[in-house]
């Protein structure tokens, strides 16, 4: 029987038979880290490309006037972090009630996160914003770039969220355990840390003063 | 993460603060008369800093074993080079005799 990260043994036999798990993680965490590993290696060129072609051109538009959508924004994501960090704690600790609710508030977050950059993509498509154009002059790549990026990242808010309930919904049933919900959170936490890029590149060095 | 590995609520509230006190430090950047250059290498190395720490802290890495925090380092390192080496490779394609 093979049970979670454990060698199989056979009734008279004293060698494994099944080699133990590579650094002695569970298959899921390592198959996670190395979805991380592999996705930064995605986020990392897409905001290279970024910040090349963006301090190519002295011309580059500075669209944004306030940090009150931005801010929140960061705060609101920085804190699902930390709630998720507080569900998983629970769910090693076996409470799991307390886990459920920690973790759906991280949705919960995720959700007013991604409601927010909408709005946000709305705003600016309104004031004539598109992949190819800009209203406010300068390099016509400003949009693309902007929505590229952004997009990407959207994408993995939302991707998360769920996640987030798909997981909460099985460990809640019981077909999940802990480790699980441990997996989401590592998920989770790399979207967190990929903002803390995106905000700097694409909004605060356009941040008209 | 190991059931016995568990860190106390104590520490990730005080490293959730500390990520807090980084991101409103790259906001007050925004607004100070740096020039582009010196924000965004002053903003990336925040950030950097801000991503060792969630890695650490948040994602545990400081508990797991020795041989895999060398595994994600060299991935990271290998992410970096990568991106050194595919824009210096359009570098030298594009800048003709400038190059040279």
């Amino acid at each position: 029987m093979i049970a979670g990260n454990q060698p199989m043994h056979m009734p008279g036999h004293s060698g494994e038979l099944v080699e133990q798990s590579p650094f002695a993680l569970p298959s899921k965490k390592l198959a996670i880290w190395l979805f991380i590993i592999a996705d930064a290696a995605t986020f990392a060129a897409v905001l290279v490309a970024y910040g090349f072609i963006r301090n190519a051109d002295p011309n580059w538009p500075r669209p944004f006037h306030s940090i009150a959508n931005v801010a929140p924004m960061t705060f609101i994501l920085l804190t699902s972090s930390l709630t998720m960090l507080l569900g998983v704690q629970a769910a090693y600790a076996g409470k799991k009630k307390t886990a459920v609710r920690w973790v759906l508030f991280t949705a919960f977050l995720a959700a007013i996160f991604a409601l927010l950059h909408i709005r946000e993509w709305v705003g600016l498509i309104n004031e004539g914003l598109s992949m190819s154009k800009n209203p406010w002059g300068g390099s016509q790549l400003f949009g693309a770039t902007f929505f590229g990026v952004t997009g990407l990242h959207l994408l993995h808010v939302i991707g998360g969220f769920v996640v987030l309930l798909y997981v909460t919904a099985r460990y809640n049933s019981g077909h999940y355990d802990a480790n699980h919900v441990e997996t989401a959170g590592l998920y989770w936490h790399f979207v967190d840390l990929v903002w803390m890029f995106v905000v700097p590149l694409v909004y605060l060095l356009n941040f008209s003063r | 993460m190991k059931p016995g590995q568990i860190r106390g609520t104590g520490i990730s509230i005080l490293m959730y603060v500390v990520l807090l006190a980084i991101a409103a430090l790259q906001f007050l950047m925004a607004f100070s008369n740096l020039t582009t250059h010196q924000m965004l290498v002053r903003m990336l190395i925040l950030a950097f800093i801000e991503a060792a720490v969630g890695v650490l802290f948040f994602m545990h890495l400081w508990t797991e074993k020795r041989t895999f925090i060398l595994f994600v380092l060299i991935g990271i390192f290998a992410i970096a080079a990568m991106q050194y080496g595919w824009t210096d490779s359009f570098r030298l394609v594009y800048c003709g005799e400038k190059c040279s």
